[in-house]
């Protein structure tokens, strides 16, 4: 019998969705693997029997925490898609912000109207078996870690820096360029995809195992950089891991 | 019609982007309640920019939709160049009004191929149709890839674009790669026409309903108004883009996270029927041709005809895409440096961004402090001015079906909500049919 697969969003911008349906005739020949129950953006049809749950987005408010307890409950195995799911993304950005002034800022006099809390990764409330890390995912990456689990096997994620593959690209050091990059202490596994297109890797991966903050460090003084620079930009997507840390 | 009583509880609208709901409570043939709800957890992007420097904002807001994240990133870069006072080349204008079509390209054909066309062959989702209707399913997924690659080739990849700079590109495609993607855009027209006939076909299950209403959208004389023009309404005539805050009103509905908004009447239109009302003497002679082969002829005023406004919308950008890549080839294709970082001076200042995206008008308006520090940011979303509209439209269709049996009631009323094509994502900077 195929695995039966379902996809669920929270607080994200759903291009991790699409990026599956991306994947065009490689989706023809993963539906010709999986049984996908439920999918509300692409399919009207939904059932709560299903083995492995894709979840893309972060958890923003008290009232999701129940509908992820609840996919947990029915699912086997629970993979994070995206940023926002994987680390709390860009979502966390507003984790630094007083979050009543923040509501007033977008809903005025309304805020009170509705709910929210800090943003934060899928697991700060369920326990994941696996992530598929970016923002938005690499396809061919989502297709391996699908692959993984249906042959039952581990999934992994690199626990080196985005540097290291940056290097092996031949790219010209960001830093060398004038710029801030926050590669050294992002995970890598996107083969440094943001700095082959010219810029500066953004660290959606999120903050590598065990970052090596003195060589860090030095990298910033080399450049005359300070650690007030190096947290701004740790902010867009490290927010939610920093505060924790 | 019969005095019947029922309750539509569309609990999060399927094959929409995002969570949006529907209500409606029918008593002894009296209509109670008939509403349209937005559930998506709302973001908080206006409040997440503030702080944050002058390079970073396109990045960021184009996090607000995975679907329109290249508008999302040109809107911002036109709000945050206006702001700083930077121009780009002629070159770059082009590659961007490439990357635009691009993603005009991908998302509408993803919604007439995956989402609306189960719709008209009564079946629950684009899956059983990959082996019912194969061929039908790989020609509209060949157009799909085609528009892909067009994104990758001008943004680097197709969600989240990374060549797109304040000032211009830190990377552009080779003439080799443009007219390889050319070649690619010609063979596409044969798909288009197939599944221009395929709609044709089916398209006497979209009901005979209109409701007039103001529709919005970019004008521009030189052009079909997509990456620049004035704001053009069918009921007030044309303003400078910025003053979209007196065209885009928005406001709090208690029951949606996402605002709404309204113009000269209680509600607008913003989309391709909008686009293809305002620009219709600018399209392209193929996507003419294609807007008279469904006798869709300004003005339309049925929402359901803006799948098909969407799908000459595609044909034009195929169109208009090979005629811009002709003007770079002409033109003679200007190198960059590699890592391309254009020089921009940073000052105070405030500016405001119009694009037309898939699902319609987006402003995006930003404040800089003299260290290029973003103060203030407002975005005006497509489907938010969209919101009022649907429901306005939920009221009046209604009625005209409340003889049918529920199952179809229900159908139609989502058919009309995905019409749309509602980005509910973005909108919560959402869909559900909830029949209570």
């Amino acid at each position: 019998m195929k695995p039966k697969v379902a996809f669920f969003d929270f607080a994200g911008c759903e291009g991790d969705q699409l990026q599956v349906a991306n994947l065009e005739e490689d989706l023809l020949t993963l539906l010709g693997q999986v049984e996908v129950v439920s999918f509300r953006e692409v399919m009207k049809e939904h059932s709560d029997n299903y083995d492995i749950a894709f979840i893309e987005g972060s958890c923003t408010r008290l009232q999701d925490e129940d509908r992820l307890k609840q996919i947990r409950k029915n699912a086997k195995i629970v993979v994070a898609i995206g940023s926002c799911a994987t680390i709390g993304g860009i979502n966390s950005l507003r984790n630094y912000k007083d979050l009543e002034s923040v509501k007033k800022t977008v809903y005025g006099e309304n805020a009170k109207l509705f709910d929210s809390y800090a943003a934060r990764p899928i697991d700060a409330i369920i326990p994941v078996d696996a992530y598929v890390h970016g923002c938005p995912i690499d396809r061919d990456d989502f297709l391996h870690v699908v692959k993984s689990l249906l042959l039952g096997k581990k999934t992994e994620t690199p626990t080196y820096p985005v540097c290291v593959e940056c290097k092996k690209n031949e790219n010209i050091c960001a830093f060398e360029r004038g710029q801030f990059c926050v590669g050294p202490v992002t995970r890598a596994g996107c083969n440094s995809c943001c700095v082959n297109e010219g810029t500066v890797c953004w660290g959606c991966r999120g903050l590598v195992d065990n970052p090596n903050e003195n060589a860090h460090k030095e990298v910033l003084i080399k450049y005359g950089l300070t650690v007030d620079d190096a947290i701004g930009k740790f902010r867009l997507y490290f927010g939610w891991q920093e505060t924790k840390r | 019609m019969k005095a019947q009583s029922f309750d539509v509880d569309v609990h999060h609208v399927t094959r929409v982007e995002g969570h949006g709901n529907i209500y409606v409570n029918v008593r002894k043939g009296i209509i109670e309640k008939c509403e349209w709800s937005i559930s998506e957890a709302p973001r908080f992007f206006e409040a997440m920019v503030i702080g944050r420097p002058w390079n970073e904002l396109h990045h960021i807001t184009s996090r607000i939709c995975g679907i329109c994240s290249i508008g999302h990133a040109l809107a911002s870069l036109k709000a945050t160049e206006a702001a700083l006072g930077i121009k780009i080349s002629d070159q770059d204008l082009r590659l961007r009004k490439l990357a635009l079509h691009a993603e005009n390209m991908q998302s509408h054909i993803l919604h007439l191929g995956f989402l609306v066309l189960p719709d008209l062959m009564g079946v629950g989702s684009v899956v059983p149709l990959a082996s019912t209707n194969l061929p039908e399913v790989k020609t509209v997924l060949r157009v799909h890839r085609t528009a892909n690659e067009m994104s990758t080739l001008t943004c680097g990849r197709t969600t989240h674009p990374q060549r797109l700079m304040p000032g211009g590109f830190s990377k552009i495609p080779t003439i080799t790669e443009l007219n390889a993607l050319r070649k690619k855009l010609q063979e596409s027209i044969p798909d288009l026409q197939s599944i221009a006939k395929l709609f044709k076909s089916l398209a006497g299950k979209f009901p005979k309903f209109k409701r007039e209403t103001e529709f919005i959208a970019l004008k521009n004389p030189s052009e079909y108004a997509l990456y620049d023009g004035v704001i053009a309404s069918s009921d007030t005539g044309t303003a400078p883009a910025i003053e979209y805050l007196s065209f885009a009103k928005e406001y709090v509905v208690p029951r949606s996270t996402a605002k709404w908004a309204k113009h000269a009447r209680e509600s607008y239109m913003v989309g391709a029927l909008a686009r293809l009302n305002t620009n219709y003497e600018r399209l392209s002679p193929m996507a003419r041709e294609t807007a008279e082969m469904f006798d869709l002829l300004p003005m339309c005023y049925n929402p359901f005809m803006n799948n098909i406004a969407q799908l000459v919308e595609v044909v034009h950008s195929v169109e208009d895409s090979i005629r811009l890549i002709n003007e770079l080839e002409a033109a003679g294709l200007q190198g960059q440096p590699d890592y391309n970082k254009p020089e921009v001076k940073v000052k105070a200042g405030s500016g405001v961004g119009a694009v037309e995206v898939p699902r319609g008008i987006l402003f995006h308006d930003y404040a800089y402090n003299v260290k290029g520090i973003c103060t203030k940011a407002n975005c005006i979303i497509p489907t938010n001015q969209n919101h009022a509209n649907i429901e306005l439209d939920m009221k009046a269709l209604l009625p005209q079906i409340l003889d049918k049996p529920q199952k179809e009631i229900e159908l139609t009323l989502e058919m009309l909500v995905r019409a749309y094509d509602p980005c509910i994502s973005c909108s919560t900077h959402a869909l559900k049919v909830n029949f209570l």
